[in-house]
């Protein structure tokens, strides 16, 4: 599969303030307003409680009468809008998982299940809700699969458009990778056999709704640890406005509530605290997008922080299929002999290798196709034990397999008659040592060059070899170059032996590569990575690769994989697309880059806050302080309005920006953070400067102060 | 200004960088256990100390341990001030007959010594017979100044270690640091003193006819040893009331530098221990680097402010910058500069009159001390104080490169922010809080010497004093009132231990963590983008914890005597 760039599921900023989402939030930011919900945002909770006081101190003022109710009005009037733009932010994040899990939900209609007795197919049918784990129930064509399970008999292809959006139909068989089926897909043709292993409301789509809703969001790490810092400015923010009427006093004036409320407000990060759970919510929506699944927001967090990504070569680096390249025969046998043999034994091999040598027979030396049944031919197929293929066609045989396969075949003396007979089997190993000798130089040639040697012979004599090779994927080398600059370091793993490895890990621009690795290997690298203090991101699919994705610190299971392999990771990639932890990656660190960046705006931008606030505030008795009134507002009651009003506003501006993330560059830490320092640190501290000038000049316009 | 004033700043700041590194390396021997050319001198006397007081020299402790342990200690130490204070009528050692001193003096001055703060509400000379200045004071000077390096050393081991669960022995620390640093330090420093003309004597005070023909009492003492570890252990408690301003405790311009140098130079190598122990001495730079930004910004308008004089002074026709109350020996540079150094570490000793400062002028030392005396700091308390504040400056702006913010391989999480937030909340909770009170209780009010914003300005530098475990004092407050003597000493216990227990609870916590290898993600912490922004940190959150105070105090003062109104 090519690196997947779905350029549709990166949603535009305007589709996600999409009316049918942000209607229904303008509701949800009323109802959000309940003290139980609101309390998990200690910040907001705070504006809300301060709001909600001076609220009633306004009341009272208006019965029995009191000074300035206008102004009082509005500054209470915008720290009500300071709480409900923080819940619109969050009801809007959400809003798009609430029209993603109303889909889902469509799929989980209430469906009959097949429900098996014994080892016939006698079923009976129940309701797909009352399944229990470890049921076994039969699925049909046309049936829709009642719960998550595991194939235990048969081969089916199934629809799973549902979750995956993808309506090609994949294939689910017993045994192998790819047994694991989801409940609400639909099985197109055969029928399978199919052991339950999630209860209904724990199942796959269960799980994902619950996800995408964000009914289950717990906080990350990083998001707990943000919360107590800002809770911790807040309190800072509560000694030092609550000290002020003490040292007004000391001055000879006073101070009203409503002023010390409104620079208590602006003070506090707000902003940061109303857009910190959208952040969150959007940072887990853009995965979704991506069709992965995250299990939890700490393994988007832990995303963000990876050191060692761990790569299986097939299927993510290089093209999941090697291919012939060359024709190599040994001495005294042309290349066109060898073709001809290799694609004789190649004509029936429906493996893509297989194919591959018929091809490159046809284009490089015009060998056409042959008929098998004209030529009277019988296959010989590929098995686990004789690791070789190849067809019997009259008297003669060919036979092309594994080098030491090949060299075992013909040496221990194979079914087929050696030509030299009996009476020359003593001298045989000699003069195959000979021919095997150089059939192994070529061998170690190939695998060096990063191919993959496919010995030949025919008739037991050895002709040849055939070269295979890994195709790297184009434009892979670039990414891993990308990822160095990320500071990932990128493992690839493989099957093949360390020469054949080296040549494709040089090709592809890979760090390291682990080579003949065994699952125990790649458990052992992702444990010695991790004592190094590293956090080790890997995909697998399989259920031997499940001790792995469990103990990396992201795993992402491709959806195909086995159920094993499936509860093993900490996401799942819909797509089964392995050069997706890349993007997986970045989205983890645009989540933080967010929260970072937004903080930082919030905390700068109180610089402008006290120069608005706090000459306005103490004017009427230390009228000096009008220097400090850098931004000549107009006066005290407008300066005071305006800064509430920008600390208002300024959520609003940033929904977007919450909700789509900052873009990350791989260009290092350091360029990165001067870049983002200069945009959200500096410009935190000019930007309300600006802002709120400019609101006063329109509150002055229309006379509000 | 002149460019000999400069020149002098520019000495001062060479020398303490020349010295930082060839004594970081020695620190960090001390402090890993190592041999040092004093080992054959020292070593005997040490293992001598821990076979007496049964101490387990390999065994380390877990934070906590090591922190009660910090904790006993103080109990100990504050009981024997206190019992001295309390008994030094009846105790040997008092010559000039000084009686008992009251319950609530003595309670602020035992804090205030074991918190090396060394905040005076008395007169040294006419309060505290030679038996407290020397078995009480001096010896809370060594060890207060030892306990705050031996903090800081144990931090600096959380941020090295990994995946360990222990930071150190605490008695073991405290011993060589005092045997092996503190000591041999004192001893040449305090001859150096003497041969300046500071005394050094058990004997009585001396009787003096003068001119007129009058008999004047001369205080005398053992000064010279007392004022070796006061400056360089940061604690500034004079011998005599006028500190560092009175003749016996700073006979001379070079005494002065050197006393000054005393003060900045341990706080500075341990920030090269830092870099050391964390295996990149560029780390340590980094820090002081920061501090040296904060400090000579400071010093620049401080010296500024001082040479510029007011346009009161120069209405009257004195030009030449503001000389009130600073010594002529010493002059505007050394005095600025010394204001500067005393409250950005928190040594606290005093060789001019800060309440006779320009507002501006006065207001530096003020913030210096409201950030947090980071800026080098107290000997180990500015390392810690630092190192919270790096830890904060990490965590907001280290999410920007996208990963968990990290600090020399260290990942800054839920549990450290809480740490630095609780130690960085006793600031404005200690200093605003008892201004507030302070200001609006009549009887609290009337030990001010000055009505407006100065007086609001000599309050809100006692609590900042205090809380900040400095001891210099604005003067102008009475402060040896029972209502300042108590609030003052919970001032100084909480800013000392409520800051030194979440650091320590930070250390523990980042001793068990593994350490993660830098890459090119990682936000890179030896440049001066990483300077810049914990600069910007520190500024910002000083700034706007304490802005609106500061707006009512020094700012509004200054701006009324442009206008011609003075308080």
């Amino acid at each position: 599969m090519e690196p997947v760039h779905k350029p549709n599921k990166r949603m535009p900023v305007s589709a996600m303030l999409d009316p049918r989402i942000v209607v229904p939030a303008l509701g949800a930011a009323f109802t959000k307003l309940d003290p139980r919900s609101m309390i998990k945002n200690p910040v907001m909770f705070v504006v809300e409680i301060v709001a909600a006081l001076t609220t009633v101190i306004f009341v009272r003022d208006l019965v029995i009468g009191g000074e300035n109710l206008a102004f009082t009005f509005q500054i209470i009037l915008w720290l009500w809008f300071t709480v409900l733009f923080a819940n619109l932010a969050e009801a809007v994040a959400e809003g798009r998982g609430k029209a993603q899990a109303e889909t889902l939900r469509k799929t989980r209609t209430e469906s009959q299940a097949k429900l098996l007795s014994g080892a016939g197919r006698d079923y009976k049918l129940v309701s797909g809700t009352s399944l229990k784990v470890g049921d076994l129930v039969l699925v049909e064509a046309g049936d829709t699969i009642p719960s998550d399970g595991e194939v235990i008999e048969g081969v089916a292809s199934v629809n799973e458009a549902a979750i995956t959006g993808e309506s090609a139909p994949v294939i689910r068989e017993s045994g192998g990778d790819r047994s694991a089926v989801t409940g609400g897909t639909q099985v197109l043709s055969d029928w399978i056999r199919v052991r339950i292993t999630a209860a209904q409301g724990s199942t796959f789509i269960d799980r994902m709704i619950k996800l995408v809703e964000g009914a289950e969001r717990q906080k990350t790490p990083n998001e707990i640890a943000l919360n107590i810092l800002l809770a911790g400015l807040t309190i800072i923010f509560v000694f030092a406005t609550v000290t002020i009427p003490s040292y007004a006093a000391y001055a000879g004036g006073s101070i009203s509530v409503i002023v010390l409320v409104a620079l208590f407000v602006t003070l506090i990060p707000t902003t940061i605290g109303a857009l910190l759970s959208a952040i969150g919510i959007a940072g887990m929506d853009r995965l979704v997008r991506f069709n992965v699944l995250a299990m939890s927001g700490r393994a988007v967090e832990a995303a963000g922080d990876v050191d060692t990504l761990l790569l299986d070569k097939t299927g993510t680096i290089t093209l999941g299929n090697r291919q012939a390249t060359a024709f190599r025969p040994v001495r005294g046998v042309t290349e066109q002999e060898l073709a001809d043999a290799a694609q004789l034994a190649s004509l029936a091999d429906e493996t893509p290798e297989g194919r591959s040598i018929v091809v490159l027979a046809k284009e490089k030396y015009g060998i056409r196709g042959r008929d098998m049944a004209e030529l009277g031919a019988t296959f010989v197929p590929f098995t686990a034990q004789t690791r070789m293929s190849g067809v019997n066609a009259g008297g003669s045989s060919v036979r092309k397999g594994a080098v030491d396969a090949i060299l075992n075949y013909i040496g221990g003396g194979a079914p087929i008659a050696i030509a030299s007979g009996n009476a020359a089997r003593a001298l045989q190993p000699a003069a195959l040592s000979e021919a095997g000798r150089e059939i192994s130089a070529i061998a170690d040639e190939v695998a060096k060059s990063g191919g993959t040697p496919l010995a030949v012979a025919k008739d037991g004599k050895l002709l040849g070899i055939v070269q295979l090779k890994d195709i790297v994927k184009g434009g892979i080398r670039e990414r891993f170059a990308e990822l160095r600059r990320m500071g990932i370091r990128t493992i690839m793993i493989t099957g093949d032996n360390p020469t054949t490895a080296a040549a494709i890990a040089a090709e592809a621009g890979v760090d390291d590569f682990l080579a003949q690795a065994t699952p125990e290997d790649k458990l052992k690298l992702i444990r010695d990575e991790q004592a190094k203090g590293k956090l080790v991101a890997m995909c697998g699919d399989g259920t031997n690769d499940a001790p792995a994705l469990a103990q990396a610190d992201v795993g992402v299971a491709m959806n195909t994989g086995t159920q094993a392999a499936r509860e093993a990771g900490n996401m799942v990639d819909l797509d089964s697309n392995p050069t997706k932890l890349i993007e997986v990656v970045e989205i983890g660190k645009q989540l933080l880059m967010t929260r970072g960046a937004l903080t930082t705006f919030s905390i700068a931008n109180d610089v402008a806050k006290y120069f608005a606030i706090i000459p306005a505030m103490f004017l009427a008795f230390y009228p000096q302080l009008g220097v400090i009134n850098v931004m000549s507002l107009s006066s005290p009651q407008s300066a005071i309005l305006s800064a509430i009003i920008f600390n208002a506003l300024v959520i609003i501006a940033l929904i977007p920006l919450a909700l789509k993330g900052v873009a990350y560059r791989a260009v290092g830490a350091g360029a990165l953070l001067r870049r983002n320092l200069l945009i959200y640190g500096l410009g935190g501290i000019v930007v309300p400067f600006i802002g709120i000038k400019a609101i006063d000049l329109v509150v002055v316009a229309l006379h509000l102060a | 200004m002149t460019v000999i004033g400069w020149l002098q700043i520019i000495l001062y700041c060479a020398i303490i960088v020349a010295l930082t590194k060839p004594l970081g390396w020695y620190m960090t021997r001390v402090f890993s256990g190592e041999r040092t050319f004093l080992s054959p001198v020292l070593r005997p006397i040490e293992a001598g100390i821990y076979r007496i007081s049964g101490v387990d020299e390999k065994r380390e402790q877990h934070w906590l341990t090591y922190t009660v342990a910090m904790l006993l200690f103080h109990v100990g130490g504050f009981l024997i001030i206190y019992g001295l204070m309390r008994l030094q009528a009846v105790l040997p050692f008092n010559p000039a007959g000084q009686s008992a001193v009251a319950e609530d003096l003595s309670f602020n001055t035992a804090i205030s010594f074991i918190t090396n703060t060394n905040w005076q509400n008395y007169a040294g000379e006419s309060t505290l017979s030679y038996l407290t200045q020397m078995v009480g004071l001096t010896h809370q000077n060594f060890l207060s100044a030892a306990t705050g390096i031996v903090l800081a050393v144990a931090l600096i081991r959380g941020f090295a270690r990994a995946s360990m669960r222990t930071v150190g022995n605490f008695w073991v620390d405290v011993t060589r640091c005092t045997l092996y640093i503190l000591l041999p330090i004192c001893v040449v420093f305090a001859l150096f003193l003497v041969w300046q003309g500071m005394p050094q004597t058990l004997g009585n005070y001396v009787e003096a006819t003068t001119l007129e023909g009058t008999k004047q009492t001369i205080a005398v003492g053992p000064v010279a040893s007392q004022v070796a570890i006061k400056m360089l252990g940061t604690n500034g408690g004079g011998f005599f009331n006028a500190n560092a301003a009175h003749p016996f405790e700073n006979p001379t311009a070079l005494s002065n530098f050197v006393q000054m140098l005393s003060t900045f130079v341990l706080g500075a190598a341990l920030t090269n221990v830092f870099g050391r122990m964390v295996g990149n001495q560029r780390q340590g730079w980094a820090i002081l680097a920061v501090m040296g930004v904060l400090f000579v910004a400071g010093v620049a308008v401080a010296y500024w402010a001082e040479a510029q004089g007011t346009s009161t002074l120069q209405a009257l026709g004195l030009t030449g910058g503001n000389m009130e109350g600073k010594e002529v020996r010493f002059g505007i540079v050394a005095s600025a500069l010394f204001a500067v150094i005393t409250t950005a570490a928190s040594c606290g000793a005093v060789n001019a009159m800060h309440d006779s400062f320009t507002a501006l002028g006065g207001m530096i030392p003020l913030i210096n001390m409201e950030l947090g005396e980071i800026i080098v700091g107290g000997v180990g308390a500015g390392m810690y104080g630092m190192l919270l504040f790096v830890i904060l400056a990490i965590f907001v702006a280290g999410l920007m490169v996208g990963r968990t913010p990290e600090y020399v391989g260290k990942k800054i999480e839920a549990r450290e922010v809480k740490m630095a937030m609780l130690a960085i909340l006793v600031l404005p909770l200690m200093i605003l809080g008892w201004t507030a009170v302070a200001v609006v209780l009549p009887s609290a009010v009337a030990s001010m010497a000055n009505a407006g914003p100065h007086g609001f300005a000599e309050v809100l530098y006692a609590y900042t004093s205090q809380t900040a475990n400095n001891g210099s004092a604005f003067a102008g407050l009475t402060g040896n009132t029972p209502f300042y003597n108590l609030t003052g000493g919970v001032a100084m216990f909480v800013g000392r231990f409520f800051m030194i227990v979440p650091a320590m609870a930070i250390a523990g916590s980042l001793a068990e963590k593994k350490s993660i290898p830098p890459s090119m993600g990682t936000f890179p912490t030896t440049g001066g983008l990483f300077v810049g922004l914990v600069v910007g940190v520190i500024l910002i959150m000083g700034g706007l914890t304490f802005f609106p105070a500061l707006a009512l105090g020094p700012i509004v003062e200054h701006l009324a005597m442009n206008a011609g109104n003075v308080f």
